[in-house]
């Protein structure tokens, strides 16, 4: 049931509600853009952490970064030999060839190469887009201090690495994730009974019976299944991580033995006939 | 008062609301436009929100060249603009503002003169299309007048019944005969006649003559500088002498809620932008009708709603008397 006329008073709401709302035209030359973090507006150089090492200029895809240096001695007193140091004589970039991918950034091990969110150096001449070292030094005042974490992303590198080194009884590889130890095992027993249903969900139950994991395979696969699942039950009492890992590769023999059995016998006997009755 | 000092005053008058009516309304336009598509509007000329706009284009369109196309009918193409713009200044000496003759030129047969000379339009819009020597501006132009003839007739029906329901046809009686239960008894009159008279002025959504996506600008592509701006200037005295219209034939004109005698030039104004205001808002909502969707509302409703109007009010008006 529609009324008549319905459609066009609806076409009149929904232009008087826009009105009364705020519009979304930026007056961008008056007031300055609420740049989001992490906004990519130029590519800043703090000159005293590069080490010419040019891992940027070979990883840009674009060539757009251009770095010149020479080899100066430094004599310390008191050393036994003068040591060498790479001075940077050039380092350019050409935002004209610039795509503003960010790999020079990431790529820089010593922290030289930063994101700002500056914008506006549009120039009238193309060839001023190339950003001298001294320019792009100039660029750093610019640059923000990293935003805070997201409160629900995965917790930073330096944290979980943080996190493991004060672990309790930490040693060697058996440390590999304490926090994550609680989650591992539960995570197999889940998502595994759709491709072995029998023998994962008593492995993560009862650790110590060996013998009935095994036992219903074997009424599958009689010869194969059991010296394949009895060392490998035998480890999980510790219920450490080697056990989730070695599982699956034992078990996937035994399903895909039986299926591919069948269909390999099948089709030969369906086929002959047809071809036999169609070539005289 | 001698007569020449009141002829005076009075012409000033008109023309002082000829010219500032529509900068108003275009004005406005400018900005509830905007604001219902979610933007701005122009906001730098004049300093505050753009309130020069309009103005400044004055002045833009006055420095451009006058081209006259060299196939086109010289003094009929240059002649056109002027036609499309007297009508309207000729409507508004007769549209009463407020009541003890707070009007140009009380006229006894003002609603016929005025729908006699709002019909002037079309011949303006055939002389600019056939002058033009350009196909678009004529199949504009004779989109045009098929348009506004067609509409020139529910336009005519629905001011009939009222003069019919008023027992005049002075634009003041009409005014003073109104009463506040018109509104429900002259309702489909009301609708009928605006919709018909946007279709008279081809306002969007009734633009098909001008449909800039199909004809370039209709009868106005050959048109530059002041011709063009006096064209788009007869667009907006155009939403002002229908919004007037509407106001005075259906909505009781200077009649408000209090201080009829001193405060019925504000009512009326306030009702001609109210009216304004809602065929600025049709414009913003409603795509442009196909040739013959305009007609088909034309012929299959809005003429036999007029003609049921009419015989409504005449057997309303017999059973009062």
């Amino acid at each position: 049931m529609s009324v008549p006329g319905e459609g066009l008073a609806k076409g009149l709401a929904v232009t008087l509600k826009t009105m009364t709302r705020r519009s979304h035209t930026q007056q961008y030359p008056d007031v300055a853009p609420d740049l989001p973090p992490r906004s990519r507006g130029v590519i800043a150089l703090l000159e005293e952490n590069c080490t010419v090492c040019m891992l940027c200029a070979r990883e840009c895809p674009d060539w757009c970064i251009y770095i010149d240096s020479h080899k100066e001695e430094v004599a310390v007193p008191g050393a036994a030999r003068p040591r060498q140091r790479n001075v940077l004589d050039r380092f350019d970039i050409d935002f004209s060839l610039c795509m503003y991918c960010g790999i020079c950034i990431e790529v820089c091990p010593f922290d030289a190469l930063y994101w700002s969110p500056e914008f506006e150096y549009a120039e009238y001449d193309i060839r001023d887009l190339l950003h001298d070292k001294e320019h792009l030094g100039e660029w750093m005042a610019t640059v923000p201090p990293p935003p805070a974490h997201d409160p629900n992303g995965e917790p930073a590198k330096e944290e979980t690495a943080a996190l493991k080194a004060a672990a309790p009884g930490a040693a060697g590889d058996r440390s590999a994730g304490p926090a994550v130890r609680t989650r591992r095992p539960a995570r197999p027993a889940t998502a595994r009974p759709g491709t072995t249903p029998a023998s994962a969900p008593p492995a993560a139950d009862e650790p110590t019976s060996a013998p009935p994991a095994s036992a219903p395979p074997a009424a599958d696969e009689p010869t194969s299944v059991p010296p394949a699942a009895s060392p490998v039950t035998d480890r999980p009492a510790s219920a450490e991580r080697p056990t989730s890992a070695e599982r699956p590769t034992s078990a996937p023999p035994a399903a895909d033995r039986p299926s591919s059995g069948p269909p390999a016998s099948t089709p030969p006997s369906s086929s002959g006939p047809p071809v036999d009755g169609e070539s005289p | 008062m001698p007569l020449w000092l009141e002829l005076l005053v009075r012409v000033v008058g008109v023309v002082a609301a000829f010219l500032v009516l529509p900068l108003v309304v275009g004005q406005a336009e400018h900005k509830v436009m905007a604001h219902m598509q979610g933007r701005l509007g122009p906001m730098y000329a004049g300093g505050f929100h753009g309130w020069a706009q309009l103005i400044a284009d004055g002045v833009k369109f006055v420095q451009k060249e006058d081209v006259t196309p060299r196939e086109a009918d010289r003094a009929v193409f240059r002649l056109a603009p002027v036609v499309a713009l007297v009508p309207y200044l000729l409507a508004l000496l007769v549209i009463p503002l407020g009541p003890n003759d707070l009007v140009g030129q009380p006229l006894d047969i003002g609603l016929f003169f005025v729908l006699a000379v709002v019909g002037v339009g079309v011949v303006a819009v055939l002389m600019s299309a056939w002058a033009s020597a350009n196909k678009y501006s004529l199949l504009g132009g004779i989109r045009g007048a098929a348009q506004l003839l067609g509409y020139e007739l529910p336009l005519v029906l629905a001011a009939a019944s009222v003069a019919m329901a008023a027992g005049t046809l002075s634009l003041p009686g009409i005014v003073e005969a109104w009463q506040p239960w018109w509104l429900l008894w002259q309702a489909p009159a009301m609708v009928v006649f605006f919709v018909a008279g946007l279709a008279e002025i081809r306002r969007p959504p009734f633009d098909m003559p001008i449909a800039d996506s199909e004809l370039v600008f209709g009868y106005m592509t050959e048109y530059t500088g002041l011709r063009f701006a006096f064209f788009l200037l007869a667009e907006y005295v155009g939403i002002v002498v229908i919004a007037a219209l509407t106001t005075v034939l259906f909505l009781g004109g200077w009649q408000g809620p209090f201080g009829d005698d001193y405060l019925g030039w504000l009512w009326t104004l306030i009702k001609v932008f109210a009216v304004s205001f809602v065929i600025i808002w049709f414009r913003v909502t409603y795509p442009r009708l196909r040739e013959d969707q305009l007609q088909r509302l034309c012929w299959l409703v809005l003429v036999p709603v007029a003609l049921g109007q009419l015989v409504l009010t005449a057997g309303v008006k017999l059973a009062i008397a």
